[in-house]
């Protein structure tokens, strides 16, 4: 079967986000309210496998997210055979 | 005479640097593509640059790559493991030791000078400094903020400091906690650095204050 995951990794709660920090002071110089920005980041990824879930979950420890600072999360899409 | 392999992934670039470094304090060592083999090596340095141009996270690519499977067995041997800067990032991505490179508090590249307090001199890489010592490298990373949630399993080697060796918020460069610029595991054989000490290692340099990583490397790996 192939399957397609949409995978978010975000920084843990409390870390600072340099990138997200000034991303939101340039909007608040546009004359936006902003209280926060954050940048996580997204995936896709389309793959085949008889255990998606199992697999996601392996890719995301392994390589697309450092558990020393992230959280993540995922969907994973049905694409049939 | 013990020989190192410096290691070089796509996109490092001190690889030249880090071989005369380490021949100039007294050692063997050569450039080693990470598609070879780390056979009849004493101990290795992962150097700087830009490997895989930091996609992902600075190091996290070739963390991944097959010889760090090599370079884990022979920090297990007890081999010295030094990472400074990229390879340092390439050491925490990799588990040789805990923690996390993150982007710099103020988001952008660091090259200066800065200097360091040597925190602990039981390591195979700064046996030959004084403990508390004081020395000048240069810096040039971008992801240097150093976060670990659990500094049990750290030995803390090297901490951004004045020029005196107060460990001062102003004299921290990156926002790395406790100052942090360089760490080793528990048994001291694998240590990762964000200064460069290659770039510090003769006087026409700026300072040769780097070398001495080195000559207490070489002098390990005889051992």
């Amino acid at each position: 079967m192939k399957w397609k995951a949409r995978i978010i990794v975000r920084l843990k709660e409390g870390l600072n986000d340099p990138e997200g920090r000034v991303i939101g002071k340039a909007l608040k110089n546009l004359g936006y309210k902003i209280d926060e920005l954050k940048v996580p980041k997204y995936f896709e990824v389309v793959f085949e496998s008889d255990e998606p879930e199992k697999e996601v979950e392996e890719m995301c420890k392994r390589l697309l997210a450092n558990p020393v600072i992230h959280t993540y999360e995922y969907e994973i899409e049905s694409l049939g055979e | 005479m013990p020989k190192f392999a410096v290691i070089v992934f796509p996109g490092t670039n001190c690889d030249f640097e880090t071989v005369s470094a380490i021949k100039k304090a007294g050692g063997k060592a050569e450039r080693v593509w990470y598609k070879q083999s780390l056979k009849d090596f004493d101990g290795v340095v992962l150097p700087g640059g830009f490997s895989y141009a930091d996609y992902l996270r600075a190091g996290a690519i070739s963390a991944r790559a097959e010889i760090m499977e090599e370079v884990k067995a022979l920090a297990g041997e007890g081999k010295p493991v030094l990472g400074i800067c990229n390879g340092f990032q390439v050491l925490t991505e990799s588990g040789l030791l805990s923690g996390a490179l993150r982007p710099n508090k103020i988001p952008r590249f660091l090259c200066r000078w800065v200097y360091l307090k040597v925190s602990d001199t039981q390591t195979a890489f700064t046996q030959f400094y004084e403990e508390g010592e004081v020395i000048r490298m240069p810096i040039a990373h971008a992801e240097g903020n150093y976060y670990a949630d659990d500094l049990s399993k750290v030995k803390i080697a090297f901490q951004y400091s004045d020029e005196k060796g107060s460990i001062v918020e102003e004299a921290n460069p990156n926002g790395s906690l406790l100052n942090i610029a360089g760490i080793s595991n528990e048994k001291g054989n694998v240590l990762g650095m964000m200064p460069h000490p290659e770039r510090a290692s003769d006087k026409w340099l700026g300072s040769e204050d780097g070398l001495k990583v080195f000559k207490s490397m070489v002098e390990y790996a005889k051992r």
